[in-house]
C-alpha cells in the first residue's frame, strides 16, 4: 500500500508521538499551539462566538478521537483546519433556520426585453466603504448570513476560506458543477443584498 | 451576447477560469455596456467586502489565542467523553 509523504516537521512530529504516547500535556500544547488559526476559522464561518467556540470545542473533540488515524500526509495545521471546517459546518446545520428567503428573490430581476432591472447600482467601488466600523461589518455580515444555507457555505468555504472548487465539493458532498452554480448565484444574492445597504439609484 | 448572458459568465471570470475566446467575447460587451460594467464592479466589490469583514476585528478578541478558560473547557470535555 503505498501512502502519501509526510508532510510534518520534527516539531509536529514529536507532538504527535506524545499525543499518541497518551502526554496529557501534549494535548494542552496542541489546543494552545494550533487553536488560534481554528477558533478564527470558527468565527469566519459561523459569525458569532458563542457558536465559534462550542464548534472549536467540538473540532478538537474530533481531532484527539482521531489522532490515532492521522496520517502525516498534510501539514498538522492543515489536517486541523479542516477539522475546524467541517465542526463549523455541522453546527451551521444544526442552526439551520425554520424559514429562509428563497436565493430567487435575491437574484438580479429582467424586464421583457431581457435586460436587467436598475437598483442601486452605484456605490464605491474603490474600498472606499470602510470596513473599520463595527457597524458596517456587521452590515455585512447579516447580508452573508441573509443567504440560504446552501448558498452560504460554499461562500464562506470558497470565498472566505479559500477552499477550491473540488476541496469544496469534496466537503459537501456535491458534484464541483453544483459548487460553482451555487457560488455564482451565492456571490450575485450578496451583491444584491448589499447594494440594498451601500448602493444608491443610478441615473 | 446580452446582459442577462454577459452575468453568467461573471463567476468564471472572476475567478479567471473563462476560456479565452468567451473572455473576448464578454470584455466586449463590457466596454459597450456601463451597466455591466458597474455591475461587475459592485459585484467584485460585494466579494472582498465578504472577505474584509470576516477578517478578525482589530477592536476584538485577540485573533490567533485560544482564551484560557476556553482551552481548559476543551480538556475537560476530553476528560469527559474518555469516562464515558
Amino acid at each position: 500500500m503505498s501512502s502519501a509523504p509526510m508532510q510534518l516537521d520534527a516539531a509536529e512530529q514529536a507532538l504527535l508521538d506524545s499525543l499518541r504516547a497518551g502526554d496529557e500535556a501534549a494535548y494542552e500544547t496542541l489546543v494552545r499551539d494550533f487553536g488560534g488559526p481554528m477558533l478564527a476559522v470558527t468565527r469566519r464561518m459561523l459569525g458569532n462566538e458563542d457558536d465559534a467556540r462550542d464548534a472549536l470545542q467540538d473540532a478538537f473533540l474530533s481531532a484527539f478521537k482521531a489522532i490515532d488515524r492521522f496520517q502525516g500526509g498534510s501539514k498538522l495545521s492543515t489536517w486541523l483546519h479542516r477539522i475546524a471546517v467541517n465542526a463549523s459546518l455541522m453546527k451551521l446545520r444544526t442552526k439551520r433556520r425554520r424559514s429562509e428567503r428563497s436565493i430567487e428573490a435575491m437574484l438580479p430581476q429582467y424586464d421583457e426585453s431581457g435586460h436587467r432591472v436598475r437598483d442601486n447600482d452605484t456605490w464605491p467601488t474603490d474600498g472606499a466603504i470602510a470596513l473599520q466600523r463595527q457597524e458596517t461589518r456587521q452590515q455585512v455580515r447579516d447580508a452573508i448570513d441573509e443567504l440560504p444555507e446552501s448558498y452560504r457555505t460554499v461562500l464562506l468555504l470558497r470565498d472566505i476560506e479559500e477552499l477550491n472548487t473540488k476541496e469544496t465539493a469534496d466537503m459537501l458532498d456535491v458534484s464541483e458543477s453544483v459548487v460553482k452554480t451555487r457560488l455564482h448565484r451565492a456571490r450575485l444574492a450578496l451583491r444584491n443584498l448589499l447594494a440594498e445597504t451601500f448602493g444608491t439609484q443610478a441615473e | 451576447m446580452n446582459c442577462r448572458e454577459c452575468l453568467d459568465f461573471l463567476s468564471d471570470y472572476r475567478n479567471g477560469e473563462l476560456p479565452d475566446e468567451q473572455r473576448a467575447v464578454f470584455e466586449t460587451h463590457l466596454s459597450k455596456c456601463p451597466p455591466c460594467r458597474d455591475f461587475l464592479d459592485s459585484y467584485c466589490e460585494s466579494i472582498r467586502m465578504a472577505k474584509d469583514c470576516c477578517c478578525p476585528d482589530p477592536d476584538g478578541p485577540v485573533p490567533d489565542k485560544v482564551p484560557d478558560a476556553l482551552v481548559n473547557a476543551i480538556l475537560k470535555a476530553r476528560d469527559a467523553s474518555r469516562d464515558s
